[in-house]
């Protein structure tokens, strides 16, 4: 009863300020879901599943139809009947918690000075009270990766979940890749008042060089002498604690930047790839991971397909890669659950869209251990959706819960619409 | 009558050339005329480009023919030419250049990156830097000697010169390209007005767009009738009195591609203006159009170069429209002879002046006939200059300006040897003797053997050998040397050493001393050989004239486009889920009948004789999506932002058919919009209302009798905030700001509105007339705005004017006074969920549509972008999702609602008999991401459809291999290449502030 009243005050409070959301409490009692659709995250479906969760971690997942439990020993029943139950959808490459709103200066902690800074940190800057968070994860999306820009190598990103405290709180693993961004092959010409033709870079060849000298120069760097905190940063890299994610769009490009990290013997990710469904073998040969670029896009030139983009995840599926959907930006990422839900409707199967966003990313991201998948052992991180979750037609994501915790599903936007709704119900 | 070798004579009368006319100005020394009276017989003589005299004669005397002919009497006192084996045409005329001008420059500096509102230039002139029609390039001109000689190598003898900067760029001189001082070159002044859509070295920031800069010709038309009539006497203005006098001159209007000469030449209907357009070398790929304008074109024979497709990753980014105009380009000129418009030929552009010729020929090998050229570098430009009276063909009393050859000027072996201009004969190339060829026998010491002499006299081919050679062997073994008399060869006849002779002409071939291998002197004679052995010769294979095989042009011309445009058919939709968007809601397995481009019926079990069936089962059909905010199919400049109001402005002057974002939103349902100016000032521009019929033209993609509407602003960009720190000057710079330009803007409406009204002349104003038509409520607006103040603002301006506010775009806080705009009827057109971008935009909420139309406003939602316009069905379904609107009512926001805002719903935005068949055939609930339109008709014309989509792909990628392999054998054979590249596409956004008209 006193959490009842404390939870009614919240929310009360929470209209007063404006929906900022409080962070959820620790999960305490033990929690069953059933009657649900279980969309494992793995590709398995269950039609009539079971879901139990206990201080965070799932303790159950079953098929309704093959096992008996003893229900009584879970405080909390939810009965999901007519229900999806999916993995927390996790967002890679993504400005979340960095930029509030992009035009107001003041409002952004995403870029710093510099060519080469893997030594910065995003999780430093990582804003846990950003308004735009809680739009993002009423639509179910769980976890972040936070990503730095700028520069050759902008730095490191971390995984946070959307609930939390403060950054440390809402941190889930951090510095857990550096990122690169390769040199285009092409570029525009021109400034941004009189954009010239799109021609090949003339300095590529010496972009890459910077590059090369630079990870040769890491690579020596014992930390013996005089300490160099960029050099440090790139230790991680070399000893295989770090990964290297490599923005990267152009076919030849891809392959001299997968090529390059494999003589350092680390393990490419390429982040983008628009053309990289013109190299699957390529990229199957060398086994490297794709975080897709949004599917929600138009195409390359004139000529292309006019649904290239929506078919780039079916062709990558068909290749047997592993891929995830990704789209740039912060307030955007709400939208991640269309770009998978866009490839659907252009070829790719349904839960296939699904690991796309859930087990497929805790893979790329190293994280498929503990998330990605409803799977025993792993964290109770987890949606209930009334309907689709990738067609904003009948999409309506009713609860979610990070490590068994019920997250706040209330946000900014809802709590003006209320309020607005409530002028005029009042006249 | 003295026969003079004709070389030598023409360097003497240059030397002295410097010595004629030139009357006023002083002699210092021997007074020195001469009449410079020459005949130039036996020649074959171009007496004009469809005239070829053989035999006949050219008399020229001071500068000027005298006449021309067969069995002319040959004049006393003229020095006599025998042009045997000559042929003599008309020089050529350049009408597009700045020979001669100095370099452009700004008439004062532009504080840096700070706006400028007024001209810089000094003086009682015009407000715009960009319309310089007081400048005359005649007072400027100066003789550039080095320049002259190149075009004269090139066959010109005369040039139309003007300096290329600014919009209006005053008047052109003509001049000859002789290097006798202005005073004889400069033939006439004042030849032409020039003008364009690129503002030169204005430095002035309006205008900044293309519709903009078609804004100002207009306005100053209007002025100029206006100083005219009156105006003088208010103001000296003598950029406008230059103007009205420049009218009746040609008007040259150079132009960046083919749709600013349809631009361009509705400005000119507007004001009964004709111009002649200085192409751009595209106008195949919309001849029709073109044709139709009856204007004479400046066609450039600049043709571009093909792509370096060796690398594919490289060639991936290529696209159609510039590989297809590789191979096309070329073919320009015959097209438009062909098509029987008027043209000449022009030098400009190219970079190396010298391929001019070759570029003439390229077109005549892609079917320009050699007459068409020939006129089109002759007589066109004479007649389009109306100086066909001194210059275009050679006859009694125009200028003696000609060039002679050696042959036919379009056959690759033919030389340019003389230019003759005013009278006065240049040089380019020594006359060559015909090349033979001559047998002697040599004898040297002890030795015989004979000597074989071939080709060019002066270089020629020489052998010792004592049997007659074949053709292959003829090599230079011998050192050969002839100078005039004086004869010396050289020649090793075996292993020992070489042979040196040197000797004199005698009376039979050649004798002298010379040397053998071993030092010892001899003497030499070579005599003819009698029994001339001939050397036998390789057959040259003539080429066949075949004219080149080219691609076909495709409508719009790019990928996608069509060979031949759809046409409307009968349709017969079977069975399916249809939305009617009218009180019978969705209908289930209904029938629907297209025919004439309308909607005939609606109901069961329909037939009709004809129709094409399209089985629909489990299939949606609605009307077309209506985009109420796009930015697509837009060329040149989205914004005029310079000023506070541009209302003068408009859209529909720059509507771009050749959008591939066109047929991509078809792709998406969409089937028209409104393609609205950007946001950057308070009273933007007005719209261009569309269809997306791909493949039309601008004109014909307008919906024609559409509802006039005008682009305002309110908000961040209005008042300039993330433009950077330097633009604080231009007012307003608040929300307080902004309602008093509407105020005030509003009141000198009524205000001139009065003064029109009471009969009174008065200064037609183009922005004024925009204003006065939305008190006179024939114009509507549709204002981008975001924050309530701003909204209920100007709801309160319109009401203190007597207008109702149609349309608030974008609208994000529109939920806020839901209340107050559906009391004054304004609807809104929002995006479904994008925000957090900008500061006003942070308390933008997805459940906006879904408010408002709880609260009884029409509501739509649109684009603003060309990625999210091939997907509005699914933001509409948004409102399903965070709004909880019914599906039905969502599915209004994009096809319904936006007609209604648009005043189109009389004929578009729901499926109902009699309206527009503008139709949608989708697979699955068009509210569904999953949904995708199969079939998109436009006035009951298939434009999309998923099939034939499939197909055309297939023909992409033939079409671009088909084009790759000829590039590569083009470059196997020596052809120059260029790297890959790709146009820059610019997808405009609302506020988008590129100058795009800046040189």
């Amino acid at each position: 009863m006193r959490v009842l009243i404390y939870n009614i005050f919240l929310i009360i409070i929470s209209n007063q300020l404006f929906a900022q959301q409080t962070p959820a409490t620790p999960q305490t009692g033990s929690i069953l879901i059933q009657n649900a659709k279980l969309h494992v995250g793995d590709g398995a479906v269950i039609e009539n599943a079971l879901i139990g969760f206990e201080n965070g971690k799932i303790t159950l997942v079953g098929d309704a139809r093959n096992i008996r439990i003893d229900k009584s020993i879970y405080t909390q029943i939810i009965n999901a009947e007519g229900k999806e139950v999916y993995p927390g959808i996790i967002a890679p490459n993504t400005q979340i918690g960095l930029v509030e709103i992009s035009a107001v200066r003041s409002s952004n902690d995403n870029r710093e000075v510099g060519t080469f800074n893997p030594s910065i940190r995003s999780i430093i800057a990582y804003n846990t009270d950003s308004r735009v968070t809680p739009t993002i994860r009423s639509n179910g999306i769980l976890l972040a990766e936070v990503v730095p820009q700028g520069g050759r190598i902008p730095g490191q990103s971390s995984i946070v979940e959307l609930d939390g405290w403060n950054w440390e709180d809402a941190a889930y693993r951090t510095d857990m890749a550096i990122h690169l961004h390769w040199p285009r092959a092409f570029r525009r010409g021109g400034w941004w008042a009189a954009p010239g033709p799109i021609t090949k870079n003339k300095d590529y060849d010496k972009q890459v060089q910077a590059i090369t000298d630079f990870f040769a120069e890491a690579k020596a760097y014992s930390g013996t002498g005089v300490k160099n905190l960029k050099f440090e940063a790139m230790k991680g890299l070399f000893n295989g604690t770090k990964k290297l994610m490599i923005h990267c769009n152009h076919p030849t490009a891809i392959k001299e930047a997968v090529l390059f990290a494999k003589k350092h013997n680390i393990p490419p990710i390429i982040v983008g790839g628009r053309h990289a469904w013109r190299i699957t073998d390529f990229l199957k040969e060398h086994n490297v991971p794709i975080i897709l670029g949004a599917t929600q896009d138009l195409p390359f030139s004139e000529d292309e397909d006019i649904d290239q983009p929506f078919k780039n995840a079916t062709i990558l599926e068909e290749a047997e890669l592993l891929y995830a959907f990704s789209m740039n930006g912060a307030w955007q990422q709400r939208n991640l659950l269309f770009q998978a839900g866009q490839a659907v409707a252009f070829g790719l199967d349904y839960e296939d869209a699904i690991k796309g966003l859930t087990s497929n990313t805790a893979q790329i991201l190293g994280i498929a251990d503990k998330v990605g998948t409803i799977t025993e052992g792993k964290d109770a991180t987890l949606i209930i959706v009334k309907g689709d979750i990738l067609d904003m037609r009948t999409s309506q994501v009713e609860k979610a819960f990070v490590r068994g915790k019920a997250i706040d599903l209330d946000n900014k936007q809802k709590a003006l619409a209320r309020k607005f709704r409530g002028k005029y119900q009042r006249q | 009558m003295n026969k003079i070798f004709l070389g030598i004579a023409i360097t003497i009368l240059c030397i002295s050339s410097n010595l004629i006319a030139q009357k006023t100005f002083p002699t210092n020394g021997v007074y020195d005329h001469r009449d410079k009276h020459f005949v130039f017989e036996n020649a074959t003589i171009y007496k004009s480009y469809n005239q070829k005299l053989e035999n006949a004669t050219l008399i020229i005397k001071n500068g000027k023919i005298v006449s021309i002919g067969s069995r002319l009497s040959i004049p006393k006192n003229a020095v006599v030419f025998d042009m045997k084996g000559k042929t003599i045409y008309p020089s050529f005329i350049e009408m597009y250049s700045n020979y001669g001008l100095p370099k452009p420059t700004a008439a004062g500096k532009r504080p840096e990156r700070l706006p400028q509102m007024l001209s810089n230039k000094k003086g009682a002139y015009g407000w715009n830097e960009a319309l310089r029609t007081e400048f005359s390039s005649d007072k400027v001109f100066k003789v550039n000697k080095e320049e002259a000689k190149k075009m004269r190598k090139l066959g010109f003898g005369t040039i139309l010169t003007h300096q290329m900067n600014g919009m209006s760029r005053g008047t052109s001189a003509l001049v000859n390209l002789g290097d006798d001082r202005e005073n004889i070159s400069l033939l006439k002044t004042k030849v032409a007005h020039h003008l364009s859509f690129s503002k030169g070295k204005s430095t002035q920031n309006y205008p900044s767009s293309l519709m903009g800069a078609i804004a100002l010709f207009r306005q100053t038309y209007y002025d100029a009738q206006w100083y005219k009539n009156g105006g003088s006497k208010e103001e000296r203005n003598l950029s406008l009195e230059a103007w009205n006098k420049l009218q009746e001159l040609p008007q040259i209007f150079e132009v960046r591609d083919k749709l600013e000469i349809l631009r361009a030449h509705k400005i000119a209907q507007e004001f009964n203006m004709r111009y002649i357009f200085k192409g751009s070398g595209d106008e195949y790929q919309r001849l029709d159009e073109i044709k139709a304008t009856n204007a004479q074109f400046i066609i450039p024979v600049k043709f571009p170069e093909a792509f370096d497709v060796s690398d594919p990753y490289s060639t991936m980014m290529l696209e159609l429209s510039d590989m297809k105009h590789w191979e096309l380009a070329p073919s320009n000129p015959a097209r438009l002879a062909k098509a029987n418009i008027e043209f000449a030929l022009t030098s400009h552009g190219l970079k190396n002046k010298e391929t001019f010729l070759k570029n003439i020929k390229k077109a005549i090998k892609y079917g320009l006939s050699e007459e068409q050229a020939l006129k089109a570098i002759t007589y066109s430009p004479a007649k389009i200059l109306k100086i066909e009276s001194i210059l275009g063909s050679l006859e009694s009393g125009k200028l003696a300006n000609f060039i002679i050859t050696d042959g036919n000027i379009f056959e690759d072996k033919t030389t340019i040897y003389q230019n003759w201009i005013n009278g006065k004969g240049y040089i380019l190339q020594n006359f060559k003797d015909t090349p033979t060829t001559a047998v002697y026998n040599l004898s040297y010491g002890d030795k015989n053997t004979m000597l074989f002499i071939e080709g060019d006299p002066e270089k020629p081919n020489a052998l010792i050998a004592p049997n007659v050679p074949s053709k292959d062997s003829l090599k230079k073994e011998v050192i050969y040397l002839l100078k005039k008399d004086l004869i010396t060869l050289s020649f090793s006849p075996d292993s020992t050493g070489v042979v040196h002779l040197s000797g004199t002409k005698s009376n039979l071939g050649y004798k002298g001393e010379g040397t053998l291998p071993d030092g010892r002197w001899i003497k030499w004679s070579a005599t003819p050989n009698r029994a001339n052995p001939t050397i036998e010769k390789k057959e040259i294979k003539k080429e066949k004239k075949e004219i080149e095989q080219t691609g076909k042009v495709v409508y719009p011309f790019m990928a996608y486009g069509w060979e031949k445009r759809p046409q409307t058919e009968t349709f017969l939709f079977k069975n399916a889920t249809v939305w009617t968007n009218e009180k019978e809601g969705i209908l289930e397995k209904a029938d629907v009948l297209v025919k004439n481009s309308k909607i005939v019926q609606v109901g069961n079990n329909l037939s009709a004789s004809g129709a094409t069936e399209i089985d629909a089962t489990g299939k949606h059909l609605t009307s077309g999506i209506i985009d109420e905010h796009a930015h697509i199919a837009i060329s040149r400049g989205v914004n005029e932002g310079t000023q506070y109001s541009s209302a003068e402005v408009s859209i529909a002057d720059v509507v771009n058919s050749e959008d591939i974002n066109i047929y991509r939103q078809l792709a998406g349902g969409v089937t028209a919009a409104q393609l609205l100016h950007g946001s950057a000032n308070p009273i933007g521009g007005q719209s261009g209302i569309v269809k997306f019929r791909w493949g039309a033209t601008p004109e014909e993609m307008k919906i024609k009798d559409a509802a006039p509407f005008i682009k305002f602003a309110l908000g961040e960009n209005v008042k300039q905030v993330n433009w950077g720190d330097k633009y604080r000057i231009r007012f307003p710079q608040s929300r307080m700001g902004v309602e008093q330009v509407y105020d005030d803007h509003f009141t000198r409406a009524r205000e001139y509105g009065n003064r029109k009204r009471s009969g009174k002349p008065y200064r037609k104003d183009l922005e004024m007339e925009t204003l006065l038509e939305i008190l006179e409520k024939k114009r509507f607006i549709t204002c981008h705005s975001y924050v309530q103040s701003e909204i209920n603002m100007l709801m309160k301006i319109a009401e203190k004017h007597g207008f109702t506010l149609n349309t608030f775009t974008h609208i994000l806080e529109g939920y806020k006074v839901a209340d107050k705009m559906q009391k004054h009827g304004a609807g809104g057109s929002t995006f479904s969920d994008w925000w957090a971008y900008k500061y006003e935009v942070i308390d933008a909420i997805p459940q906006n549509a879904a408010i408002l139309n709880e609260q009884g406003v029409t509501v739509a939602i649109n684009s603003d972008d060309a990625e999210m316009g091939r997907r509005l069905n699914q933001e509409a379904a948004k409102s399903v999702m965070y709004g909880g609107m019914s599906e039905e009512d969502a599915w209004k926001l994009v096809t319904l609602n936006p007609a209604i805002l648009l005043h189109l719903d009389h004929r578009m935005g729901s499926i109902k008999v009699g309206k527009d068949a503008d139709l949608v055939l989708w697979s699955d609930n068009p509210l569904s991401i999953y949904a995708k339109p199969e079939m998109t008709l436009v006035d009951g014309i298939k434009y999309f459809d998923r099939e034939k989509d499939q197909k055309m792909r297939k023909d992409i990628q033939k079409e671009r291999a088909r084009l790759i392999q000829k590039m590569l054998q083009h470059k196997k054979k020596g052809g120059k290449t260029k790297p890959p590249s790709k146009k820059h596409h610019h997808l405009y956004h609302c506020d988008d502030l590129h100058d795009e008209i800046e040189d």
